[in-house]
């Protein structure tokens, strides 16, 4: 079933990305393109088969629960658009 | 002076004080200064910081505290942080990005006394196979300018290519290592998932993304891939297998070697031609004493559809974290916080890198998510253990690294399925986490065919063997796209 104009609209809210009235119907039609040619693994039978999310076999090696790193706040925040006594400053989100 | 064709020539001049670290770091950035406006592979050119770390590197060397490769050049993928150098992934949003640490293997390269030339341009956050995606313009092939070098390792292929740097870093989500080194006729490795940590590696698609060498020869690629592999703990995905020796074995004999020719992958959409090269290359190894069979991978041609399912979805998860609030480009004037985010995407993310943020958030979104997403990781076990059968026979598997010679530029600009099309012999060794290597074959009408060696888990080794013992036979690594004698005063 091909996508529709207000799903793009829909998706691109869900992945905060702003598209101009303009360009709906180009991203519209790509998406449906690739769609489509996703749409052949339709072809095989996957019933039963245990779906696999990553290469490794290996078990993820676990580290005692103590402080490893040391603070950096500063330097990380120095790459920060806006700080203020070591907060990041957005928006007003609650009135 | 005539810049050096490989690091253990380099290695080789050093030792013999035929050029010190200084002096060769200078040649190299004098061409990149000279030549690259031509082909733009890099970003960043780091001029001063390249001069002091050689200057370090020929104090050690003559105090004896130097490693192997002390004072030898190198380039990193603009997808590495660098501390104190900014790191872009391609992408306006990480445009003033400076990062406050290293990656490790820019810790790890960079603590073997290795001198960084710089940052290599890239596809934006390393999504695409013609590095057209950067913010920072197009990435031309050194053998033809109006043709693609590849990506989204792009830059790094075409600077090691056209003699700019010895080697570079690499990294491959589908074939960003493989492809690019393909079309740039030079050799590139893909490690086994894990080999080599992703810390401080801009994560595309986390399940998938690898780091490797990059270099003109095998043995070169030996030389970078041995620092760079090995356990970190700072990356919980960093494979504890023990590394090997990966020079050891490099003139090992192929005879009582098997390798596996996948039916399935010699369809239609192959280049005749270049499939001619690789039949070619088939014989070589023959004469070398290598039985080669046939094989099947059934689910194969699916593997393009699933790795755009799955490579989407984790970069849509990914980057998430572009929000215009911790780093990164910041949108003028937000007026709310939706705004923030909404403009701050639209502004810094490309084309291309939306249109798979859409494509991941479509198959991951409630609805959705087991036609696409579940489907898709089903079919990746079932590649997985198509490859598990075949490794049960054979020590590697052959096929071309593309399906034709690098394109031109924007032959696939208005449809994006047809670029993916592209990737269908190298994203199958992503989904199911093998080592791949993509070495030079031979050419078509001038431009470089790869031909692509992949092996079972970490037998990386394995593969540099075969691929060592090919170039020492054929020469086609010593076939250069630039006169090596020009731009290095």
């Amino acid at each position: 079933m091909p996508i529709t104009e207000k799903e793009v609209r829909k998706i691109a809210q869900l992945a905060r990305i702003s598209i101009d009235d303009k360009d709906i119907c180009s991203y519209e039609d790509q998406l449906n393109k690739i769609l489509a040619f996703v749409d052949e693994m339709k072809a095989v039978e996957t019933e039963g088969i245990i779906p696999l999310a990553h290469p490794s076999e290996e078990t993820q090696k676990l580290r005692s629960d103590k402080v490893s790193e040391k603070n950096q706040r500063e330097s990380y925040q120095s790459v920060a658009p806006t700080t203020e006594n070591g907060l990041y400053l957005v928006p007003q989100v609650i009135e | 002076m005539n810049l050096p064709n490989s690091v253990t020539e380099i290695i080789q001049g050093f030792e013999n004080g035929k050029f010190s670290s200084q002096e060769l770091t200078k040649a190299y950035l004098n061409r990149i200064d000279n030549l690259d406006p031509e082909i733009n592979s890099f970003i960043t050119v780091c001029h001063e910081r390249a001069l002091l770390d050689a200057k370090k590197a020929d104090r050690s060397r003559a105090n004896g505290s130097a490693n192997k490769l002390t004072g030898v050049p190198y380039a990193n993928k603009d997808i590495f942080c660098t501390k104190g150098v900014r790191t872009t992934s391609g992408s306006r949003m990480l445009d003033t990005f400076i990062s406050p640490y290293d990656a490790t293997i820019v810790e790890r390269l960079g603590s073997q006394g290795m001198v960084m030339l710089g940052k290599t341009n890239m596809d934006e956050f390393a999504m695409g196979s013609s590095n057209e995606t950067s913010f920072y313009g197009q990435v031309n092939n050194p053998w033809n300018t109006n043709c693609v070098p590849g990506g989204s390792s792009g830059g790094s292929a075409a600077a090691v290519s056209a003699g700019f740097t010895p080697v570079a870093t690499g990294s491959d989500t589908g074939g960003s290592i493989r492809q690019p080194a393909a079309f740039c006729g030079i050799s590139g490795l893909k490690p086994t998932y894990g080999r080599v940590s992703r810390y401080g590696m801009i994560a595309f698609a986390s399940s998938l993304d690898q780091a490797g060498p990059m270099g003109r020869s095998v043995e070169d690629l030996a030389h970078l891939l041995a620092p760079m592999a090995g356990y970190d703990s700072r990356d919980s995905t960093s494979s504890m297998v023990k590394t090997e020796d990966y020079f050891g074995n490099l003139e090992d004999e192929l005879k009582g070697k098997t390798i596996g020719l996948p039916k399935e992958y010699f369809s239609t959409n192959l280049d005749r031609q270049v499939e001619g090269v690789i039949e070619e290359a088939i014989k070589e190894f023959e004469k070398l004493g290598a039985n080669i069979i046939e094989i099947s991978l059934p689910t194969t041609s699916l593997s393009i559809p699933a790795y755009y399912v799955i490579s989407s979805a984790e970069c849509s998860s990914n980057l998430s974290r572009y929000d215009g609030v911790r780093y990164g480009h910041r949108c003028e004037l937000p007026t709310d916080i939706e705004d923030l985010y909404k403009r701050t995407r639209s502004e810094g993310f490309g084309e291309e890198v939306k249109r798979r943020l859409l494509t991941g958030t479509y198959v991951l979104s409630s609805g959705y998510y087991d036609a696409y997403y579940r489907k898709a990781q089903q079919i990746r076990r079932l590649i997985k253990d198509d490859f598990a059968n075949a490794f049960t026979q054979v020590d590697a598997v052959i096929s071309p690294t593309a399906p034709t010679t690098a394109f031109k530029a924007g032959e696939h600009q208005d449809n994006p399925v047809e670029m993916y099309l592209g990737d269908c012999f190298t994203v199958a060794s992503n989904l199911a986490g093998l080592p791949a290597l993509s070495v030079p074959a031979g050419f078509v009408g001038g431009m470089p065919v790869g031909l692509q060696l992949i092996g079972s888990y970490f037998q990386e080794s394995k593969l540099l063997t075969l691929g060592h013992m090919f170039q020492k036979s054929t020469g086609w690594h010593q076939h250069f796209s630039r006169d090596e004698s020009k731009g290095a005063q």
